[in-house]
């Protein structure tokens, strides 16, 4: 006897509920229930269960099990994965290549060739001498304890996944800026995208494409390092004086001239704010990634966590850690060059 | 002669809230500002504006803050739309415009130079003076080479390559200057332009604009809050409050009889000897018998007179316009000229503020 049983036969639903057919896996509750003796029910107020899923289903067959409705959503998921993967698969497929190309050209790039192209590139990108001194160091340090070609492989996906996620959020941004609706329908959106805990991204990624495509990290880091950019061109475009977009309405700017020339150029360092706060978050996310196949450091602290290898673990974390500074203080030293040609020329 | 007119307003209301044409109707019954604002909870913006901005004038329209001034500026180009009435432009009403019509009139027959300056951060002096050619597709080095030409006249040779940023409030005023000066359009709006700097500068730049205005004859509308700058500038002197216009005319007919308390009051404190002419004062020429001290231009200000008579009170002068006696201008009504019509502890001023 279960405690909701008087409440159904009160309500007359006894034929709704139906004579006990099991069937589906037993719940570890039912299980131990089959041990004990059949007990009197017990119908003291004190004693009463939360009328859940489990307990209303003790009672009366008709109500799912949760288990049941675990099960239903995974049917759900099964039913529809493969007209979504017959929309995504090709859709996305070039993400796979661009990224299996990328780590293999950074990868084959002679180490010397491409530590001096990216001193270069941070320097004509920051103008200071300080940044591509800190890239030298970090990678001479990182090749010096063979964690290079680990750091490159992390290095490639990042670039890949920050390019594809400025490339794709600048837009969405500029679009909410201009329409209030899309914005207020985005918002929560994005604002899901960035709490989920990170593991959860995986999931649906993980029915969706084999874990062997690297499509799947991407895909991942992406979701989750796309908010911040968004978010800040929105965020940007909308603070722009309304003096200056005054002016150039009086002037008789067309609204692509006046995104062009005004809007894009002034809300350019809250945009590269965002696109700062999009690549700590793609490293975040790459190192995460590492369950699902993504290469690079992430691997080595995986293997030391599954093999209790401490040292391996340890030391990857740290280069892990040291990358992180490196992209931190290379962003920001670009943003702050875009910020004083703004004020102080 | 009579100018023909440039621009002009009819029966514009501005009503500001969620259903502008309902309060419009009640604004239109004599509905007043708080009152509207009370009951009905939408802003008079403002209410039946009739102006008529001739070829040529500088318009100066002023007004306390809030009274409605760049509200009613905004309309010219419709950067606002109005609730109710018509703009017209050479006969044209704006409001019939379609988009693609309206930012060419922006581009080519309307500038504007703003309180703030509104300069874009990013772009040089050069490129900034040259917008209005830019958006309008003409080639930079055309473009560059007006605004050069623009920037030398106001004053700012060698400054084409700075950076806003690293001008002066003045200068960068002067850019905005420059900026609408080279899109060569026939109107001006000016919406407290010299507001936001200090006093010689603010002189500098209204001397400036006077001398352009000399030799360029542009429509300008210019909004100021500071009666000096508007008796300085204006041809035609607009005065508004609470959203609407309560007195306009000629700057020195205003001065002399001013309709409304509220106008005594702002007048009140004005030198009026500094800012009078002899024209408004003096008597046209009737008796040619009347011995005269000597002869005064009709544009001269009574304070020169002043200073001509040495203070004598009895003394009459001739009135010369160019060459031609035109009238006489006695010391005893110059005097009475000079005291307002209304002493300024009447106290309308001193209960504005404290409400
Ligand atoms: N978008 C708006 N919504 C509601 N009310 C408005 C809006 N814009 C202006 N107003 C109201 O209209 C009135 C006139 O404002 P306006 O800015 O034209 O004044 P102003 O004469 O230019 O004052 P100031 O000298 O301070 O610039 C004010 O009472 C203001 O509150
Ligand atoms: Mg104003």
């Amino acid at each position: 006897m279960a405690f909701y049983d008087s409440m159904f036969s009160t309500l007359g639903l006894q034929d709704w509920c139906g004579i006990t057919k099991q069937d589906g896996p037993m719940t570890m509750a039912q299980l131990l229930a089959k041990n004990k003796t059949a007990s009197e029910a017990d119908t003291s107020l004190w004693d009463m269960p939360f009328p859940s899923l489990d307990n209303l289903h003790a009672a009366c067959n008709s109500i799912p099990r949760t288990r049941d409705m675990t099960n239903g959503v995974e049917q759900f998921f099964l039913s529809i994965k493969s007209s979504l993967q017959f929309v995504l698969d090709p859709l996305t497929q070039p993400l796979s290549w661009l990224l299996d190309g990328a780590i293999w050209l950074f990868v084959a790039t002679p180490w010397w060739l491409l530590i001096s192209l990216t001193i270069f590139a941070v320097y004509s990108v920051t103008r200071t001498k300080g940044a591509p001194l800190l890239v030298a160091i970090t990678w001479l340090f990182l090749a010096f304890i063979d964690h290079y070609t680990y750091a490159v492989q992390t290095m490639a996906i990042i670039f890949i996944c920050t390019g594809l996620s400025v490339i794709i959020g600048v837009p969405i941004g500029i679009a909410m800026s201009k329409y209030d609706r899309l914005q207020k329908s985005a918002i929560p959106v994005l604002d899901m995208l960035q709490t989920l805990p990170t593991f959860v991204y995986l999931i649906p990624l993980i029915f969706l494409f084999s874990v062997t495509e690297s499509k799947l990290y991407g895909i991942a880091i992406i979701l989750y390092a796309i908010v911040p950019v968004v978010r800040l061109t929105d965020l940007g475009i909308r603070l722009v004086d309304q003096d200056i977009i005054e002016a150039a309405n009086a002037f008789g700017m067309t609204a692509r001239q006046k995104l062009l020339n005004v809007e894009l150029p002034l809300a350019l360092p809250t945009i590269m704010a965002g696109v700062n706060q999009t690549i700590m978050m793609s490293l975040a996310m790459v190192v995460i990634a590492s369950l699902v196949s993504a290469p690079g450091l992430g691997v080595l602290v995986l293997r030391g966590i599954n093999n209790l290898e401490l040292g391996v673990g340890l030391v990857s974390g740290f280069c892990i850690v040291i990358l992180a500074i490196l992209l931190d203080r290379v962003s920001k030293a670009a943003l702050a060059r875009v910020d004083v040609s703004h004020n102080n020329h | 002669m009579t100018k023909a007119t440039k621009v002009s307003i009819k029966q514009l209301y501005k009503i500001f809230g969620s259903d502008p044409q309902t309060a419009l109707e009640f604004a239109k019954q004599g509905v007043e500002k708080n009152e509207l604002m009370e009951q009905h909870n939408h802003v008079m913006g403002l209410k039946d504006i009739n102006v008529d901005m001739k070829d040529g004038d500088i318009t100066v329209i002023m007004g306390l803050s809030g009274s409605g001034k760049s509200t009613l500026i905004r309309h010219f180009n419709r950067l606002i739309e109005p609730t109710d009435g018509q703009i017209l432009i050479d006969g044209v009403d704006v409001m019939t415009l379609s988009d693609d019509e309206l930012r060419k009139m922006r581009q080519t027959d309307m500038s504007m130079v703003f309180q703030k300056f509104a300069l874009l951060p990013h772009k040089t002096v050069l490129e900034n003076a040259g917008t209005a050619l830019r958006v309008r597709g003409i080639s930079a080095k055309e473009a560059d080479a007006e605004a050069i030409k623009w920037l030398a006249r106001v004053g700012l040779a060698g400054f084409e390559e700075h950076y806003p940023s690293q001008l002066s409030g003045g200068m960068q005023q002067r850019v905005g200057i420059a900026r609408a000066l080279t899109s060569n359009a026939t109107v001006m709006l000016m919406d407290e332009a010299f507001s936001a700097l200090d006093p010689l500068i603010r002189t500098d730049m209204q001397d400036l604009l006077l001398e352009l205005q000399k030799e360029l004859h542009k429509t300008i509308i210019f909004i100021s809050h500071d009666l000096d700058e508007a008796l300085k500038l204006a041809d035609h002197l607009v005065i508004l409050k609470d959203g609407e216009v309560i007195q306009q005319g000629e700057p020195q007919e205003i001065l002399l009889n001013p309709s409304d308390p509220y106008i005594e009051d702002f007048v009140s404190d004005i030198n009026r000897a500094r800012v009078l002419r002899v024209r408004s004062v003096m008597q046209p020429l009737s008796d040619s018998s009347i011995k005269t001290a000597g002869q005064v231009d009709h544009n001269d200000t009574l304070e020169s007179v002043i200073s001509h008579s040495d203070g004598d009170t009895t003394k009459v002068y001739q009135v010369m316009e160019g060459q031609q006696a035109i009238g006489t201008i006695c010391m005893k009504d110059l005097v009475r000229a000079l005291v307002p019509r209304a002493p300024s502890d009447d106290g309308i001023r001193t209960q504005t503020d404290a409400a």
